[in-house]
């Protein structure tokens, strides 16, 4: 029984984790993540099999909500952006140490260009760290099969699996066929070795020997996976082709008649050396492919001569940074360009902007009108739809590093001598990283602005649901904050006079001030009224 | 036999809902298809593309490679030009005339219509204007779908009515009669004027 879909890479490996028997999804929004906790959000499967799907707090609640899940037995599945990984990374990295339960599998999506994002790490990178495996599809068909595949190995190696996925992936539709029947989910059912989920030194110990062990069973694993293969050449004179993930189907595109030189597919991890080892034999040059950072060909370069010549992103035969594209591979294999136009001279840059219309610029205005008055304001902003504040015509922020930096950067310069301090932070950013970051200036007594600019939802990624919406001031009054010094404004142009009030008097409030500047975000709002 | 079509606008025109009828009426015909999108930072009235690949035989790379678009269907004449790069030397452009001014830099009009008129295949109309004319203002869409499916060589014209009527089903036949219309219009517009 196989069923045709167009789907997203996201939407099949959500669908791939529904048929195999999922129980739940622990998830925070992350482009490019969000579509596969919103497909089975929307599923069938998931109402009528009470599958877990709610939105969690952070990616570290995420991850543990998840272990908790794969402890009771039950498969469960995490997802976020790459940069969500450093969030979670002690308990994904506990994670190996205790083992799966229930099968658990781990999707962090990198943004390689960074379509969306702070950086381009890339996430496999974590699971050499952590000793675990990594599968990484080469495309939709792939994401489905190998989330499946996913579970179950999960479960026969008792370990937790990171699947990796990139932009282009992601958001990029092709039509996937769901193969095999569809499983049921796993019943209640507790570990069989309980002391390796007390990850106290004296069974950590142990459990360390076992893993670096059954690391190396994972790659002799690898090495005879279905999804990697090492495909012999009609033509070994110009070297050997060493394709990852998606990069195999860049590769491919280049040679629409078959490649003639011998490639090496990898879409398994840890890294299939003895594959690599037997492309070596044939060939003295060896081209790697991989999305994200050098992670494969640094490897293969190491330290001394190997008498092979490694060709790649570290020597610029492949750009180093940004994301692969058909025609940095074309070039890559000495192929020659396709005619081509040059570019227009006509055409602008177009950069994003906030909606017309968003609370966000009422409150950066409000917020600049007051500030052009203190010479020494710094305001360190967040990551959110308000970052856009820091572009035309606002100019509002001087920093923004990653998720609830703002609170806490406000107080270090506060500390430093910085006044005055403010802090602008979004309502899911908030409750996703700034409540602790807030509870360190007020048990220090900052002298810090911290500006909740509350759209309530999760603006960015599409509007999904905000984890603290209409508990924001109770929250602040909770860890601690004056509730004379807690303001609520409403940010709208007839309120500025008000607004700038509010803001000059928290300014010269030498404490911890918090400004909740709340109006429902344009777009949600659009979403609503339509619905009535 | 392949078309591959690189779909451009401004966040929050609606370049998508083109790639949803044209995908259906691929997948109706057995075709195979890619279609890849970016979501995010690059919708907040950012300039945003979808690159849309149908072929009769199976796709790899889901991007398209530069100069080998078939087609750049912009709902915004400047948008068109930004993807030049990616046309083939053979390549058609189908774009709106009506201009989305959100930046302060915006060309000059004559400008981006000179750089239109120099190239050898265009189809360029007022999708905004003619849909309003019809009495369909949000149809504007289906104007530029109906002037590209005069050179969208892998399906017929009716292939992407029925893709229409499958994917507007739901929202009343009223919807779906408008949105044909609109079709109809834009693919009038083209066959007397490519």
């Amino acid at each position: 029984m196989a069923d045709r879909n167009l789907l997203l890479g996201d939407e099949a490996l959500a669908l791939g984790a529904l048929h195999a028997g999922l129980s739940g999804v622990y998830a925070y929004p992350g482009t490019p993540s969000t579509e596969i906790t919103e497909y089975i959000q929307q599923h069938p499967l998931t109402k009528e099999r009470n599958v877990h799907s709610h939105w969690t707090t952070n990616e570290k609640t995420a991850m543990e909500g998840a272990l908790g899940m794969s402890y009771a037995g039950k498969r469960a599945l995490v997802c976020f952006k790459h940069v969500g990984l450093n969030v979670c990374a002690d308990p994904f990295m506990g994670s190996a140490m205790t083992g799966a339960g229930g099968g658990l599998v781990i999707a962090s999506c990198d943004d390689p260009s960074m379509h969306s994002s702070q950086n381009e790490q890339d996430s496999r990178f974590y699971g050499a760290f952590a000793m675990m495996p990594v599968f990484e599809p080469s495309n939709q068909q792939e994401a489905y099969d190998m989330a499946r595949a996913a579970f179950d190995y999960s479960e026969k190696r008792g370990i937790p699996v990171l699947m990796r996925l990139t932009t282009r992936m992601s958001h990029s539709r092709a039509v996937v066929e769901s193969r095999g029947d569809i499983r049921e989910q796993n019943s209640l059912k507790y570990p069989a070795n309980p002391r390796q989920w007390v990850t106290l030194p004296v069974n950590a110990r142990v459990r360390n020997r076992q893993l670096i062990k059954d690391y190396a069973t994972f790659e002799e694993d690898a090495a005879i996976s279905a999804f990697n293969f090492l495909k012999k050449g009609t033509d070994n004179s110009l070297g050997g082709i060493i394709a990852c993930g998606i990069a195999y189907n860049y590769l491919m595109e280049n040679f629409p008649d078959g490649c003639p030189y011998p490639v090496l597919k990898v879409s398994q991890y840890p890294f299939p050396r003895k594959l690599a080892l037997e492309l070596a034999s044939m060939v003295k040059t060896i081209l790697v492919l991989e999305e994200g950072q050098p992670l494969v060909e640094d490897r293969l370069r190491g330290v001394f001569e190997t008498g092979y010549t490694i060709k790649g992103r570290i020597d610029n035969t492949v750009p180093r940074d940004g994301e692969l594209t058909p025609d940095a591979v074309r070039a890559a294999l000495g192929l020659p360009k396709l005619p081509a136009y040059e570019a227009s001279e006509v055409v602008a840059p177009r950069p994003p902007a906030l909606c017309q219309g968003c609370g966000h610029r009422d409150f950066f205005t409000a917020l600049n009108n007051v500030l052009k008055d203190y010479e020494g304001a710094r305001v360190f902003g967040d990551i959110g739809c308000y970052t856009l504040g820091w572009m035309p015509p606002f100019h509002s922020l001087h920093t923004c590093v990653e998720m609830g930096a703002s609170v806490t950067m406000a107080g270090g310069a506060a500390y430093s001598g910085t006044w005055p301090s403010v802090a602008v932070i979004g309502d899911s950013t908030f409750t996703h990283s700034g409540m602790t970051g807030l509870l360190d200036c007020i048990n220090e007594n900052s002298d810090v602005l911290v500006c909740i600019s509350d759209n309530l939802t999760t603006g960015m990624t599409g509007g999904q649901d905000s984890a603290g919406t209409g508990k924001l001031e109770a929250i602040c009054a909770g860890l601690g904050v004056d509730p004379a010094h807690i303001r609520t404004i409403v940010p709208l142009p007839k309120n500025y006079p008000d607004m700038e009030k509010v803001i000059r008097e928290e300014i010269e409030y030498h404490g911890v001030s918090v400004i909740i500047s709340r109006r429902e975000c344009i777009q949600t709002l659009k979403r609503h009224s339509g619905k009535k | 036999m392949k078309q591959d079509i690189i779909l451009a606008g401004v966040g929050g025109q609606g370049i998508l809902s083109i790639a949803t009828v044209i995908g259906s009426a691929a997948l109706q015909q057995g075709l195979y298809l890619k279609q890849a999108e970016v979501h995010g930072m690059s919708q907040r009235g950012g300039d945003v593309q979808s690159n849309l690949r149908l072929s009769s035989a199976p796709i790899h790379s889901d991007l398209i490679p530069r100069g080998g678009a078939d087609l750049i269907v912009s709902l915004e004449p400047m948008e068109a030009l930004r993807y030049l790069p990616y046309l083939s030397k053979d390549g058609w452009i189908i774009t709106n005339t009506a201009p989305f001014v959100n930046i302060p830099n915006y060309p000059e009009m004559d400008k981006v219509m000179a750089e239109l008129d120099r190239m050898p295949r265009v189809v360029a109309l007022d999708v905004d204007a003619i849909a309003k004319d019809l009495g369909s203002p949000r149809g504007a869409n289906m104007v530029l779908l109906g002037a590209m499916s005069a050179v969208l060589h892998i399906l017929e014209p009716e292939k992407l009515r029925e893709g229409i009527r499958r994917i507007f089903g739901r929202k009343g036949e009223a919807v779906v009669e408008s949105n044909i219309k609109a079709f109809d219009a834009g693919l009038e517009f083209s066959q007397k004027n490519k």
